[in-house]
């Protein structure tokens, strides 16, 4: 009996210490990346998986390149989104990148596909320029830069799945208004000036129905060469 | 490569003109005075309002909204014909001391120079030496963008027969030189009145009101007042929680944020301890306690008390995590909400902006890796917002009074940027 007491005496006096030494740490936030981004996370989830708000984009796996430009266009007012504009204003490039290098290395699963309420015809037409273009309209297959298999290449081209068709239509029409820009020659601009209203509705609603690949990742530097200049991802 | 050689041509003529020009004129001091114009520089913050988003480096074109229609800065480039390269040393002193262009022209008082006419000829002189020593950016001015009838110049004269008394800065023999040092920085250089004081419909600032804090006109933030400890008045902070505020926007009594951050991102995080420890001195030398107002709300109790326990229930689900049960945070990166004037004082303007929009504090030397608060405008109704703000306000001794949930449908709308 006695000897029971000491040990539990000798437990709880080191769970004490213990105590202790946890709320040395607990006293500072984990200095972990996770941690500062969490300003982030309302909008784009824990994990940049994205949420429920149908125009705030997934972040998690996307080329490193490309979020560390967004955050950048963000910072220098280049891309207009006041929240974002506003959030990023005062943070140092190196610290960007760190944000961009924590979204690219994240790869929560894709979301489910959800069912389209476009027309075949919507459909099929957004399928016909997501993979054959219109070259009598000077506009490029969507693969032809951003893979074969829409997932990307390094270290800027993003990938075009597990985004939701109003998002997509948002950053098309943003292009064409001028609200979203990118470092000269803008690929990205000159492509969506070529696009009507009824072609950026038949892009996102193909787009958003795609089921996920088998792999997510987007394709090394170099895998394949752009048709055209584009600043985003440079030679 | 072949785009590469123009600009390496462009290059080479530069480095081979400023080597002619340091032949010329041989200056053993002409560096340390440049770089002390450039440390002055810094302390003016000259870049905030002088270099656009993306732009070059002080040539200007920086839209600033303001009550009487849109500003646009000035090239403050060695440029001769679109900046300041035919500038005098004198024309420079003139502007700066007397807010007049070299041809004797009115300038607009968003340049601050009802501060800076405090600053000594020879600070001035070494601003002017530096900015004569950056690359020329040839970029002409942008014409204003003012309403009438603010758009006649002549109306500047009345401004400042009101508001405006030329005159460099008088030390306080009574003081110790570390105060008057810190005096000349705030009230000259670091031209704190133009946010920290009320001001009026016509854009100005009496003397009697200097640092009382005052909402900034155009952006819908609050610039606490600096004099009174039941704002941002600094009298019960320690002069090292000053410091670190001021050098890297982080502190254990709390954090900077809104337009507060561009100062210390541009401006404070590059003065050296000295300087730093000067304005802290001061600052904590200027405020007053003042006698605390009953917390006074125009709801009503029951309207209150409803909106304070729902309150709580926000401030458990979405903040207590980084702010702490009991609002004693993790400082300095996630700052205590009890005992934090910011939270407590009067205008409640910034506690539901920072609710609604979130925000880093600015990236620093001092702190590279600042910790970010999320924006809760997306998931958090008018009522809740309010609730939250009311609890945070009246919680473990906070002195504040609930806000209704008008005033935080409100500050959605205001500027972000």
């Amino acid at each position: 009996m006695f000897a029971r007491t000491i040990a539990l005496a000798v437990a709880i006096a080191n769970l004490a210490a213990f105590d202790g030494a946890v709320a040395q740490t607990a006293n500072q936030p984990p200095d972990t990346m996770a941690a500062r981004v969490e300003a982030c996370t309302p909008c784009h989830g824990n994990q940049g998986e994205g949420t429920s708000d149908v125009y705030f984009p997934r972040l998690a796996g996307k080329p490193a390149g490309y979020l560390y430009n967004q955050l950048l266009a963000f910072k220098n007012g280049r891309r207009k989104y006041p929240p974002m504009n506003y959030l990023l204003e005062f943070l140092p490039d190196p610290y960007l990148q760190q944000m961009a290098d924590y979204f690219a290395d994240q790869h929560p699963p894709l979301p489910p596909v959800a069912a389209s309420d476009a027309s075949k015809e919507v459909l099929q037409h957004g399928q016909s320029l997501v993979s054959r273009g219109d070259p009598q309209r000077q506009i490029p297959a969507c693969g032809s830069c951003h893979g074969p298999a829409l997932t990307g290449m390094e270290p800027g081209i993003p990938g075009l799945l597990g985004l939701r068709p109003n998002y997509i239509s948002a950053q098309l029409g943003a292009w064409r208004y001028g609200t979203r820009t990118a470092k000269a020659p803008d690929c990205m601009q000159q492509v969506a000036a070529r696009l009507t209203e009824e072609d950026v509705t038949a892009v996102a609603a193909w787009l958003a129905s795609r089921p996920a690949p088998v792999t997510v990742a987007p394709a090394p530097k170099g895998t394949y060469v752009l048709p055209f200049a584009c600043g985003s991802e440079p030679d | 490569m072949r785009s590469c050689s123009p600009i390496l041509a462009v290059w080479l003529l530069l480095f081979a003109g400023s080597s002619a020009e340091a032949q010329r004129k041989p200056d053993p001091d002409g560096d340390s005075v440049v770089a002390r114009g450039e440390y002055l520089a810094r302390a003016g913050d000259c870049i905030a309002c002088h270099t656009a988003p993306e732009g070059r480096t002080f040539s200007g074109g920086r839209a600033m909204p303001t009550p009487f229609g849109t500003l646009y800065s000035s090239n403050i480039t060695p440029d001769r014909d679109t900046g300041i390269g035919k500038w005098t040393a004198e024309d420079f002193y003139k502007a700066m001391h007397y807010g007049r262009f070299p041809d004797g022209g009115l300038m607009y008082p968003a340049m601050p120079f009802a501060s800076y006419t405090k600053v000594t000829r020879a600070d001035t002189e070494a601003i002017f030496a530096y900015l004569k020593s950056i690359p020329p950016v040839n970029q002409r001015n942008r014409e204003h963008d003012l309403r009438f009838p603010y758009s006649n110049r002549q109306l500047i004269l009345g401004w400042r027969t009101l508001y405006f008394s030329e005159g460099e800065f008088k030390p306080d023999p009574t003081k110790s030189a570390e105060w008057n040092r810190g005096a000349y920085l705030v009230e000259g250089l670091g031209h704190c009145g133009m946010c920290h004081s009320p001001i009026n419909a016509l854009g100005g600032t009496s003397q009697s009101d200097a640092f009382k804090g005052g909402l900034i006109p155009m952006q819908n933030w609050y610039a606490p007042s600096l004099t009174s400890n039941r704002e941002a008045g600094l009298g019960d902070w320690s002069i090292k929680d000053i410091t670190d505020l001021l050098q890297t926007g982080v502190s254990m009594r709390g954090v900077v944020y809104g337009p507060m951050a561009e100062v210390v991102h541009n401006s404070l995080q590059y003065l050296n301890d000295d300087d730093t420890r000067a304005m802290a001195v001061y600052l904590k030398g200027i405020a007053e306690p003042s006698p605390s107002p009953p917390a006074s709300s125009t709801l009503p109790t029951s309207e209150s008390s409803l909106l304070i326990s729902l309150g709580k229930t926000v401030y458990d689900k979405h903040c207590a995590s980084c702010h702490g049960t009991q609002g004693e945070g993790k400082p300095p990166h996630w700052p205590p909400l009890a005992n934090n004037q910011s939270i407590e004082m009067q205008s409640a303007v910034n506690p539901i902006r920072m609710v609604l929009n979130g925000g880093y504090p600015p990236g620093t030397n001092g702190n590279p890796m600042p910790y970010g608060m999320p924006p809760f405008a997306g998931l958090l109704s008018d009522n809740e917002i309010a609730a939250v703000v009311s609890y945070i306000r009246t919680a473990w001794g906070n002195r504040g009074a609930p806000v209704s949930a008008r005033e935080a449908n409100e500050l959605r709308s205001a500027p972000l940027n």
